[in-house]
C-alpha cells in the first residue's frame, strides 16, 4: 500500500514541530527518516500513528485521504509501530503479548493456541526464532524487539514504523535486525526507519528523508557520504572524526581491584572487576546496556557500596565513603540518566549549575547562599558551554536534551577534578552538542585528568577512547586499545573473549566493517 | 514535567513513562502538581467555593424554602429570597471578619479584623511548618499532634517554672518548638532509617499525642489543685504573650511571631544552603543523592524543622489565647494548617494571606451565625470546598476553560 503524508503541520503552542511535511512511503520500501533529537521525527510518526491530530495536512492511503483518531484506526489501516521503549508486559508470554489488545476467545476462554500458532507461523516466515511460551522478562532486548515486530505483523501491518530500533542493540543484533528489515521489505511490507545513526541508514535504506527543525530539508541516496548526511541533519558541516592528540598518560590515578557489587536481588552486577586509569587518558567502558557499567560507575561515586574490592584514587580509598566525600575528593560525575539523576528539572539553570557546589566557599554569602555569585557562575557557564536557554532563571527541565546535558557537564567540570566519570554523556543529545561535549571531554583529559567514559555507543567509544574495557555480564571481557575494530568490540560486547573475537571478526565481517572498507 | 490527571489533550506531548522509583511516590508527585498549578487556580477555587456555598446558604434559608413552595406562581420571589439570603450571609461574614461598618465606634468596627488576626496567628505558624515539609516532598499530616505537644510542653513550663518576665516567655516558646520538633523528628527518623511512610506515622502520632495530653491532664503535675476537671493550671503571667493593641483586643505578640516565622521560612527556603537541599530533595531525591546530598539526613532535618514550627504554633496558641491546657487545646489548627499550606501554595507570603483568610472565615462565621442565623457549618463547607477545588486543579481549569499548563512545549518536541 502507498502511504502519503501531505503537508502535515503540527504545532505545540508557538513551536512548530512539523512544518508542512510531505512524505510518500512506497510499498516494500525501507524509508529512513533521519534527523536529530527534537527535529520532529517522533512527532510526525505519532501523527501517522493516530496519537496526535495534525493541525494541517492529511494522510492518504493508496491515494484516499484517511483520518486516524487514535492508534486503533492506524492499526486497522495496516500501520504498525515499534516504539523506542517497548510496550510489553514483562510477566506475559510472547503469545499473550501478541494477542494483547485484540484477544481472540473460544467458548469464553482466551484462545492462546491461535496466538501461539500465529507466533510460530510468523517466526518461521521471517526466521525469528521466538518461543511463543517464553516470558518477555526472560528475553534479551533484541528478541523483545522481534516480539514487537511480530505483534505488528500479526495485525497484518503493511507499513511498519520502527522508532530508533537500534538504540538498545549490539552491533550483531543490529545486523540481524537489518536482515529482518530486508526480509519484511521483500515480502512487501514498507518500513519507516527512524534514526539518527548514519551508518545504519546507509546500510539499509532505499530512500532517505532528512528532517531538521520540523521541515523536510531534503532526501538523499543511501550512497551519500556520512559527512554529507550529517551536514544535512545539522544544517552545517560537522566534524565526525574528532581530531585529538594521542594520549599522554601519566601516573596511575585510579585503581579498581576485584570489585564485587550485588544488586538488591543478590545478582553479581559487577563481578570481580579490576582496572587502572592513568592521568591524562580516557578509558572507555563499553558494553550493551545493563552489563554492569552503570553499577560500576555508581559504585565509584559511592551511591552503591560494593561487597568486596577496593577503589583507590590518588592513593586514597574511596570504598565506604559518602557520595559527598567522593565528590569532595575531586570526582566529577555525569550520570547516565540526566533528568533522573543529574538535574532537578524544576530548579533553574543557575541552581542546577551549583547543585553539588552549594557548600562551596565560592557560593557562600553572609546570609546563606550568595545569589549574586550563583547568577554570575550561571552566566559564565552558559557562555562557556553555549547553553541555549532563555536565561539563568529558566527551569532546567524545559531545556532540550543537549542543553540539559551541557548544564550537567558544565557543573561537573567547573571545579578541579582528579577523576571525571561520564556515563552516556551524549545519549539523546543532538549532533552539534555531541561534537562540543566530546571536545570538552578530550580537553579535560589533555589537562591531565583521568577520564572514565561509560558508553553503549560504539561510535562514541571509538572516537574518544584511549583504551577500552568491554563489559559483559558484570565482568570485563578484555581491555583493548582505542583503535580496536568495531566488529571485534561488538563480539566482545556479546561476551566473546578477545582472541576469539579477532578470529571471528576476520572470518565474518559485519556490514559495519564492510561499510568502513567501502565494499557496500 | 507536569502530568495532568485530565484525559490526554490532543496537544500535550506524550506523558513520560511512569517512574518505577519507590522514592518518587505518587503523593509527592501529586503535591508537586498541586503546588505548581498557578495562583489563578487558587483564586478561582475560592470563587467556586463561594458560589457553591451560596447555593447551600440559599437552600437552608427559611425564606427561600417558603418561596420555593409557590415557585410556579411567582418564580421571582425565589430568586429574590435567594439573593437576599446569600448577600446577607456574605456581608455578615465580611462584617465579622474584616470591618463592621454598623458598629458605633471605630474601635468596635475594627474589632473583627483583630479577631481574624487572633484566629490566624497559630494557623499561619503551623502552616509554615507544614509547607516546609511539603516543599521537601514530605507530607506532615501530624501537625495536629505537634501542635498539641508544643502547647503541652509550653504550658507545662509556663505554669510550673517560676521564671522572670521575658525569660519565662522565651523558655516556654522554646519548649513548644522543642516538643513539636522532637515529635515530628520521630516520623523523620523512621522514614529515613526504615522507609516508614511519614503520612502513616504522623497520623498515628496524632492519636498518641492526644491521648498523652489526656493522660497528663489527669496527673497532679498538670491538674488545677482540688479540681477534677480535665484542664491544667493557668500559665504564669510572665510566660503569657503580651497583648499587641491593648486590652480592647485579643491580638498578642503571637501575631508578630507569625510574621517573623514567615520571614524565617522565606529565608530558609530561598536563601539558605540547607533550604536549597530541602527543595532539591523534594523535587528530585535521586539527583540530590548523586549531588552528594544525604537524602536521609535531609528528611530528618525537614521533619524536625516542620515540627518545630507547628510546635511553636501550639505554644503561641496556648501562651497567647488559651492560657491553660484542655484536651481541645489544638482545636483543628493542625488540620487546617494543611489546608492553609495548600491554599498558600507552600509559599510564606501566600500562607500569611491564606491564614488570614482562614482566620477571617472562622471569625466571620461565628458573627454570621449570630446575625443571620446561617449555620457556621456553611463556613466549614466553604473551607472544605476550597481545598477540594485546589486539589483538583484540572476540574477548576475545565470549569473556567483555562489552558492546561502542560500544553506549552518544553524546548522542542521530539
Amino acid at each position: 500500500m502507498l502511504l502519503e503524508l501531505r503537508g502535515i503541520t503540527k504545532r505545540f503552542g508557538s513551536l512548530v514541530a512539523n512544518d508542512h511535511i510531505d512524505l510518500a512511503i512506497e510499498p516494500g520500501q525501507i524509508h529512513a527518516l533521519l534527523g536529530e533529537n527534537g527535529a520532529g521525527k517522533s512527532t510526525l510518526m505519532n501523527v501517522l500513528f493516530g496519537l496526535y491530530e495534525p493541525d494541517e495536512g492529511e494522510i492518504a492511503v493508496d491515494g484516499t485521504a484517511v483520518q486516524f483518531r487514535d492508534p486503533s484506526d492506524a492499526l486497522a489501516a495496516g500501520i504498525g509501530m515499534v516504539h523506542q521503549h517497548f510496550m510489553l508486559v514483562p510477566v506475559f508470554t510472547v503469545a499473550e503479548s501478541v494477542m494483547l489488545g485484540h484477544e481472540a476467545t473460544r467458548r469464553g476462554l482466551l484462545d492462546l493456541d491461535a496466538a501461539r500458532a500465529k507466533v510460530r507461523e510468523l517466526s518461521a516466515r521471517f526466521g525469528f526464532d521466538v518461543d511463543p511460551d517464553a516470558l518477555i522478562e526472560d528475553l534479551p532486548v533484541g528478541v523483545q524487539q522481534r516480539v514487537e515486530i511480530i505483534k505488528a505483523m500479526a495485525q497484518e501491518a503493511k507499513v511498519l514504523i520502527l522508532d530508533e530500533p537500534t538504540a538498545v542493540l549490539t552491533p550483531q543484533e543490529t545486523d540481524e535486525l537489518i536482515e529482518i528489515m530486508r526480509q519484511l521489505a521483500s515480502a512487501g511490507t514498507s518500513i519507516v526507519f527512524i534514526t539518527h545513526k548514519l551508518r545504519e541508514v546507509r546500510a539499509v535504506a532505499d530512500v532517505i528523508t532528512v528532517i531538521r527543525r520540523g521541515r523536510v530539508v531534503g532526501s538523499a541516496e543511501p550512497t551519500a557520504e556520512e559527512s554529507e548526511l550529517a551536514a544535512m541533519m545539522v544544517g552545517r558541516a560537522v566534524l565526525l572524526d574528532l581530531d585529538k592528540a594521542p594520549a599522554q598518560p601519566g601516573e596511575t590515578a585510579l585503581s579498581v581491584r576485584d570489585l564485587l557489587v550485588l544488586d538488591s536481588a543478590g545478582t553479581r552486577v559487577v563481578d570481580g572487576v579490576s582496572f587502572d586509569v592513568s592521568r591524562g587518558e580516557i578509558l572507555a567502558v563499553a558494553g550493551v546496556q545493563g552489563n554492569g557499567q552503570s553499577e560500576l560507575a555508581e559504585t565509584i561515586l559511592g551511591l552503591t557500596s560494593p561487597l568486596r574490592g577496593s577503589i583507590t584514587l590518588e592513593g586514597a580509598e574511596l570504598v565506604g565513603r559518602s557520595v559527598r566525600d567522593v565528590l569532595a575528593a575531586g570526582v566529577g560525575f555525569v550520570p547516565e540518566d540526566r533528568s533522573h539523576d543529574g538535574l532537578v528539572g524544576e530548579f533553574s539553570v543557575a541552581e542546577n549549575l551549583v547543585l553539588d557546589l552549594i557548600s562551596d566557599p565560592r557560593f557562600r554569602g553572609p546570609l546563606g547562599v550568595d545569589l549574586a555569585a550563583v547568577q554570575a557562575n550561571a552566566r559564565a557557564r552558559i557562555d562557556e558551554y553555549d547553553i541555549r536557554t532563555q536565561g539563568p532563571e529558566q527551569a532546567a527541565g524545559r531545556l532540550s536534551g543537549g542543553n540539559q546535558q551541557k548544564v550537567v557537564v558544565a557543573r561537573e567540570l567547573s571545579r578541579p577534578l582528579h577523576l571525571f566519570i561520564a556515563s552516556q554523556p551524549t545519549r539523546g543529545v543532538d549532533v552539534g552538542s555531541i561534537e562540543f561535549l566530546h571536545r570538552r571531554i578530550v580537553r579535560e583529559r589533555d589537562e591531565g585528568t583521568p577520564v572514565i567514559l561509560v558508553s553503549t555507543e560504539l561510535d562514541e567509544v571509538s572516537a574518544l577512547a584511549d583504551r577500552i574495557a568491554v563489559m559483559y555480564r558484570g565482568k570485563i571481557v578484555g581491555i583493548v586499545p582505542g583503535d580496536t575494530p568495531r566488529d571485534v568490540l561488538g563480539l566482545m560486547m556479546a561476551g566473546v573473549p578477545l582472541e576469539e573475537a579477532r578470529q571471528q571478526a576476520a572470518a565474518h565481517p559485519t556490514t559495519e566493517t564492510m561499510l568502513e572498507e567501502g565494499d557496500l | 514535567m507536569t502530568d495532568e490527571l485530565v484525559p490526554r489533550q490532543a496537544d500535550a506531548p506524550p506523558a513520560a513513562p511512569p517512574s518505577a522509583d519507590p522514592t518518587q511516590d505518587a503523593a509527592a508527585t501529586w503535591l508537586r502538581r498541586v503546588s505548581s498549578s498557578g495562583s489563578t487556580v487558587t483564586v478561582l477555587a475560592f470563587v467556586l467555593a463561594l458560589v457553591v456555598g451560596g447555593v447551600l446558604i440559599a437552600a437552608v434559608d427559611p425564606q427561600v424554602t417558603a418561596a420555593a413552595h409557590y415557585f410556579f406562581a411567582r418564580p421571582g420571589d425565589l430568586l429574590q429570597a435567594s439573593w437576599n439570603a446569600i448577600t446577607d450571609a456574605y456581608t455578615a461574614l465580611f462584617r465579622g471578619a474584616v470591618y463592621d461598618y454598623d458598629a458605633t465606634t471605630f474601635s468596635q468596627a475594627i474589632r473583627p479584623l483583630t479577631e481574624t488576626m487572633t484566629a490566624a496567628t497559630p494557623l499561619i505558624i503551623a502552616s509554615l511548618g507544614v509547607a516546609v515539609a511539603f516543599r521537601a516532598g514530605l507530607f506532615n499530616i501530624g501537625a495536629q499532634g505537634q501542635v498539641i505537644l508544643g502547647a503541652t510542653l509550653a504550658g507545662y513550663l509556663g505554669f510550673t517554672w517560676n521564671l522572670p518576665v521575658g525569660i519565662a516567655l522565651v523558655v516556654s516558646l522554646l519548649g513548644g518548638v522543642l516538643a513539636g520538633g522532637a515529635w515530628a523528628g520521630v516520623a523523620g527518623v523512621l522514614k529515613a532509617r526504615t522507609g516508614a511512610h511519614e503520612v502513616i506515622v504522623t497520623i498515628m502520632l496524632n492519636y498518641v499525642a492526644l491521648s498523652l495530653l489526656g493522660w497528663l491532664l489527669s496527673t497532679a503535675a498538670f491538674r488545677v489543685p482540688g479540681s477534677a476537671e480535665p484542664k491544667s493550671r493557668t500559665v504564669h503571667s510572665a510566660a503569657q504573650l503580651p497583648l499587641l493593641f491593648g486590652s480592647q483586643y485579643r491580638v498578642t505578640w503571637g501575631f508578630l511571631i507569625a510574621i517573623l516565622a514567615s520571614v524565617f521560612v522565606w529565608w530558609l527556603m530561598s536563601r539558605s544552603r540547607i533550604g536549597f537541599q530541602f527543595r532539591a530533595v523534594g523535587f528530585n531525591p535521586n539527583a540530590s543523592r548523586t549531588a552528594g546530598i544525604s537524602v536521609q539526613r535531609v528528611i530528618v532535618y525537614v521533619m524536625v524543622t516542620s515540627g518545630a514550627l507547628t510546635g511553636l504554633a501550639g505554644a503561641v496558641q496556648l501562651l497567647g489565647t488559651s492560657k491553660y491546657l484542655t484536651d481541645g487545646i489544638a482545636g483543628t489548627i493542625g488540620f487546617d494548617a494543611i489546608t492553609v499550606a495548600l491554599l498558600g501554595r507552600s509559599k510564606p507570603l501566600g500562607i500569611f494571606f491564606a491564614g488570614l483568610l482562614y482566620g477571617g472565615l472562622t471569625a466571620g462565621g461565628r458573627f454570621m451565625e449570630v446575625v443571620t442565623g446561617t449555620p457556621i457549618s456553611i463556613v466549614l463547607v466553604l473551607q472544605a470546598l476550597v481545598v477540594l477545588f485546589i486539589a483538583a486543579p484540572a476540574l477548576v481549569r475545565t470549569i473556567f476553560r483555562l489552558p492546561a499548563p502542560g500544553s506549552e512545549p518544553k524546548g522542542a518536541a521530539a
